[in-house]
């Protein structure tokens, strides 16, 4: 069976994850900067499935369902957030929400 | 054996006082206040009575009566008690103390009734009170130092009683720090009799120096450094040369205090302090020999700056820095007894002459000045003879007080067993200055017109509290040397008999210090007894020899010179005066001393405290390591506060560099990954 490299996978997730990492640090949007948070997480996913699947062990894919949840969850609690943010300060950019900043 | 068992009560009652009238005397009404200081002294010279009546019932193996009541220090071989004693010489000092503290507190009742701070003033007297009678019942020598720092403090408080006066301010440091120098000699004293005997308890210390022999005038032994740094601070408390400046300048305080601390008392504790040390300054010639040579020194140094001075009290002040010189003399020259007679004489005689004194400022409305005053011998007469007794006896006049203890002590300098005939005629000049110098005080004073304006200066006799103390010690200075005049006419002495055992027990091996002496060329000694008094050869048993003897003479001359010069022609002061400019000047300015001492001693430390201790070590060198940890701290804390900036994407930044920068170590530097 014509299977693919491993490498294949890894690359993918590295280059996933790094744009996750440009998003998040460039990024003002708030709601952006979850996305590339998800976008990090998920390349990592990527990387769990790929070595399980090579290695034909279900660590990988119980870690995965792990970092699902607490994704699932952080999202919840950081939209929440992110709503009551904009709603007090009609904003979410990221600059402009510092008011606990020294 | 009331007082004998409970000597610490003698003490206590004093604090007691000073420690009421200090904490609770502020909302007391002034009988209160008096009631409290003159009683608890009182019942302190009562319990001293008692002491006395007690101790003539001890047996001579019992004295030094010792009571120790607990151990104050110990470290190491290093151990003070709290112990006092009693011997002869400390019931002649406890006699004096309390007694002239009693008459004192009495006559400040009338001298301080319209002062601010009357319990303060109270308070500070019962304890000073309280240290003096620390300092001569000690059974060791820390302790002793307690109470003569103590007395010290004491006396700094009371200079200083008036603090809003720039100038009384500056005396209460003046005689704090003059008299600290000394005590720097007293300490390092203290600690080298305590490295030689391995005790600083009186009795261990003497039963150790009674078999060392007596060391040779020159090299000196440590017994010899050892007395001669212990007399470091007597020249000091006790205002000798070179160290006596403080006292002229403390007669700032009131003068109840000029006449108990300056005159009577603490001054006199330098003459204690050696006479209590009398082991080993006996067996330390060349000590004695200093102790002799500055009390003589001072003795006619001061005698001739009291000539000139104007001010009532400035006179007496160097009178009692002449007088204590004598003392000195006394000792030196090996006659202890007689030293410590003219210190309780002394304390009579020239204790009245201050409160005489503060009588006759009292009189005058507050002027001091002797060329404002005169003719007030009519007017204060109770003052004016009591004042006329103490004159008689400080000057030596035959039959008075001080006649029997200065003879003595010129005697024992001229015949003693460590005569000197130069300091003996010194002593006698001085004698003859003395003389001088207190009837130009009484004659100005008290005789001639007034000078003063009639109509401003209402003169006035003080109240009883005050004339009483005045008679009694006027009593006590007529009659209060005649315990030793049976001995002219060849009888006993009876103070020095009864004071004997204290320098007697533990004196020098007679023989060789006899011995000693013949090889000095002093003449013929006889070997003592140890129960028995000295008689000295030459002390004239016969009593015509006495009373025209050359100390007697001088005076007359004095009194005399006195008289003519301020009563017969008032006119020859202000032409001799002027004849003698130049010494005049010199003696009028007290011979430059303090000048001298400002420019070569003051100025300098000010100079190297400001220039080199102040701008240089405190601001460079201190501040600058203190204010410099700070700026490092805070300049550090500025710079590094920028990394964390609170801005949640630089935070992510760094995350991410130290991602990558963990990442390529792994790769790199570790070789993971191959």
């Amino acid at each position: 069976m014509n299977v693919v490299p491993i490498s294949y996978y890894l690359v993918l997730s590295a280059i996933l994850f790094g744009l996750g990492v440009v998003a998040f640090v460039f990024k003002r949007n708030i709601i952006t900067i979850f996305m590339a948070i998800e976008l990090m997480l998920n390349a990592v996913n990527l990387a769990f499935v790929a070595f399980a699947r090579a290695h034909n062990q279900l660590d990988g894919l119980v870690f995965v369902f792990f970092v699902i949840v607490v994704a699932a969850a952080e999202a919840a609690v950081g939209l929440a957030i992110a709503i009551t943010v904009y709603q007090n300060r009609r904003t979410l950019n990221i600059e402009q929400i510092n008011l606990l900043k020294f | 054996m009331l007082i004998l068992d409970n000597l610490w009560i003698i003490l206590a009652l004093p604090l007691l006082g000073a420690a009421i009238n200090g904490l609770l005397g502020k909302n007391f009404s002034k009988p209160a206040v008096n009631s409290v200081g003159i009683g608890s002294v009182a019942l302190s010279f009562l319990c001293v009575v008692e002491l006395l009546r007690e101790f003539a019932q001890l047996s001579a193996a019992q004295i030094p009566w010792v009571k120790n009541y607990f151990t104050w220090i110990t470290a190491g071989q290093f151990r003070v008690d709290f112990s006092l004693q009693v011997d002869q010489l400390t019931l002649v000092m406890l006699g004096v103390v309390t007694f002239v503290s009693l008459l004192v507190h009495i006559y400040s009742t009338g001298y301080m009734a319209h002062e601010e701070g009357y319990y303060r003033f109270f308070s500070y007297l019962n304890l000073f009170v309280f240290f003096m009678l620390t300092l001569v019942l000690a059974a060791n020598v820390v302790l002793m130092f307690v109470g003569w720092e103590g007395v010290g403090l004491c006396s700094y408080l009371l200079i200083g009683f008036w603090f809003l006066k720039q100038s009384a301010i500056s005396a209460g440091k003046k005689a704090f720090i003059t008299t600290r120098i000394g005590d720097f000699g007293f300490t390092v004293g203290i600690l080298l009799l305590f490295w030689t005997f391995h005790s600083v308890d009186f009795r261990a210390v003497f039963q150790q120096a009674a078999n060392m022999p007596t060391e040779a005038f020159a090299p000196a032994g440590v017994l010899t450094i050892i007395c001669l740094l212990l007399f470091a601070g007597a020249i000091g408390k006790s205002a000798q040369l070179p160290l006596y400046v403080w006292l002229p300048d403390a007669m700032e305080g009131p003068t109840p205090v000029s006449a108990l601390i300056h005159a009577a008392t603490m001054v006199t504790a330098g003459v204690y302090m050696v006479a209590r040390m009398n082991p080993l300054f006996s067996r330390a010639p060349f000590a004695m020999f200093i102790v002799a040579l500055v009390g003589a020194l001072t003795a006619f140094y001061a005698a001739t700056i009291g000539l000139v001075q104007t001010d009532i009290k400035k006179v007496l002040a160097y009178s009692t820095v002449s007088q204590l010189g004598y003392m000195f003399l006394g000792l030196g020259v090996g006659s202890y007894a007689a030293g410590i007679f003219h210190l309780m004489t002394h304390a009579f005689f020239k204790g009245l002459l201050f409160l005489a004194a503060g009588s006759v400022i009292h009189a005058m409305g507050g002027d001091q000045e002797m060329p404002h005053m005169g003719g007030l011998r009519t007017k204060i007469p109770i003052t004016f003879w009591t004042m006329f007794i103490a004159t008689f006896a400080i000057a030596g006049i035959p039959g008075f007080a001080g006649f029997f203890s200065k003879d003595e002590i010129l005697d024992a300098a001229r015949s003693g067993p460590h005569a000197n005939i130069w300091l003996w005629l010194l002593g006698l000049i001085g004698a003859g200055l003395t003389s001088f110098y207190m009837f130009r005080l009484i004659f100005l004073t008290f005789f001639g017109k007034p000078r003063y304006d009639e109509h401003k200066v209402h003169v006035h006799e003080s109240p009883k509290s005050m004339t009483v103390p005045l008679i009694l010690l006027a009593i006590l200075s007529a009659v209060g040397g005649w315990v030793a005049a049976p001995h002219l006419v060849g009888g006993t002495d009876y103070f020095e008999k009864f004071v004997h055992p204290v320098f007697a027990t533990y004196a020098p091996n007679e023989l060789e210090h006899t011995h000693l002496l013949r090889e000095a060329g002093a003449p013929e000694i006889r070997v003592l007894h140890p129960d028995e008094p000295p008689v000295y050869p030459g002390h004239a048993p016969e009593w015509l020899k006495a009373l025209a003897g050359p100390p007697v003479i001088v005076a007359l001359i004095g009194l005399l010179l006195a008289w003519w010069f301020y009563i017969k022609s008032p006119d020859t002061p202000k032409k001799l005066a002027q004849s003698l400019r130049g010494p005049y000047t010199v003696i009028l300015h007290k011979y430059y001393v303090d000048e001298l001492y400002n420019a070569a001693i003051i100025q300098p430390l000010l100079w190297i405290s400001t220039n080199v201790l102040w701008h240089v070590v405190d601001e460079g060198l201190i501040d600058g390591t203190v204010n410099g940890t700070a700026r490092v701290a805070r300049e550090s804390g500025a710079q590094l506060r920028e990394i964390q900036s609170g801005n949640a994407r630089t935070y992510a930044s760094w995350v991410v560099i130290g991602a990558v920068g963990v990442t390529l170590l792994m790769l790199g530097l570790w070789g993971m990954g191959r």
